[in-house]
């Protein structure tokens, strides 16, 4: 993994395999104490609390192909390798919820990446699953709620047709660039 | 700036088309591209946007393009998989431009890119 972006991307892709409704993923970054934080909750199946305690061993999967999951690892790792912290939160039936921070200029910190694309395929490509992207940089903060663009499309116009991603690309685009200009 | 105030009026632009869309799609093409831990490491996102980009282009609208969790081969990640047919194709060590050379010759010409299937790599 190069990017935070593509760690957010696996750990998402995490909750809509539990069977989340709403996913809620919250970037934020405060530039004069020089930290972000990513967090990532859903209302997903949740795991008790031996699983929890094993969940970020690399040798820990519900996967029963192989032994190996490495998406919470890796995003624990980007943190606690860049001056950070890792927690996660959960309960069975209730949901999940996952956080990094980082110290935004330790040498370690990996870009935030392609962000833009990340949150326009998740909302695209994950019709079932409501999602709610807040951003902010104590200043600036902007939401992107997949319910409400829903209400403007009705139901006859799915978020996934080829002139709402057009759309959509733009808009997420542009307002991410007016919120942390390239900073992160 | 865009704001949902453009998506409002995209909206009623769309309603007030005829959406020839259903008419066209006789035999679907599906493709699924792996987008797992591996997959996303090894770069299927950029796969994945070329895919849909091409799709957009041509104004392919009897192709389906979606994405899975892990296909089980991690270390030929990228992997896409294409159903036309009635067969699977499975494609490794995609890129993006491998991904516009598939949507190409295969989806739309029908000639299987044999140098990027499985069997060959």
């Amino acid at each position: 993994m190069r990017e935070l972006a593509l760690n957010i991307l696996d750990i998402a892709e995490n909750s809509v395999s539990a069977g989340a409704t709403l996913i809620e993923i919250e970037v934020r970054a405060d530039f004069e104490k020089d930290e972000m934080s990513i967090t990532i909750g859903d209302d997903g199946c949740g795991m008790d609390e031996e699983m929890l305690q094993r969940v970020t061993d690399p040798f820990t999967t519900t996967r029963t192909t192989r032994k190996v999951g490495m998406g919470l690892p890796l995003f624990k790792y980007s943190a606690e390798s860049a001056g950070g912290s890792f927690q996660i939160r959960s309960e069975k039936g209730k949901g999940t919820q996952v956080c990094a921070t980082y110290r935004i200029s330790h040498v370690d910190r990996m870009p935030l990446g392609d962000y833009g694309g990340v949150v326009l395929q998740l909302v695209t490509m994950n019709p079932q699953v409501n999602f709610r992207f807040i951003a902010g940089d104590g200043e600036r903060s902007g939401t992107l709620d997949t319910r409400e663009l829903r209400e403007v499309l009705g139901e006859d116009i799915p978020l996934n047709s080829v002139e709402v991603r057009a759309f959509l690309k733009e808009y997420i685009q542009e307002n991410l660039v007016d919120i942390f200009g390239g900073r992160l | 700036m865009k704001s949902l105030e453009e998506l409002r009026a995209l909206r009623e632009k769309m309603k007030s088309q005829t959406d020839n869309r259903s008419v066209a799609g006789s035999e679907e093409t599906v493709i699924k591209v792996g987008m797992a831990t591996c997959g996303i490491a090894a770069g299927a996102r950029p796969v994945l946007d070329a895919l849909l980009d091409e799709a957009d282009k041509r104004h392919l609208h009897n192709v389906s393009i979606s994405q899975t969790g892990c296909i089980g081969m991690c270390r030929l990640e990228p992997i896409v998989e294409v159903f036309k047919d009635g067969q699977k194709f499975t494609y490794v060590h995609m890129t993006a431009d491998k991904a516009r050379k598939v949507m190409n010759d295969h989806v739309v010409n029908g000639n299987p890119c044999q140098e990027y299937l499985i069997s060959e790599n």
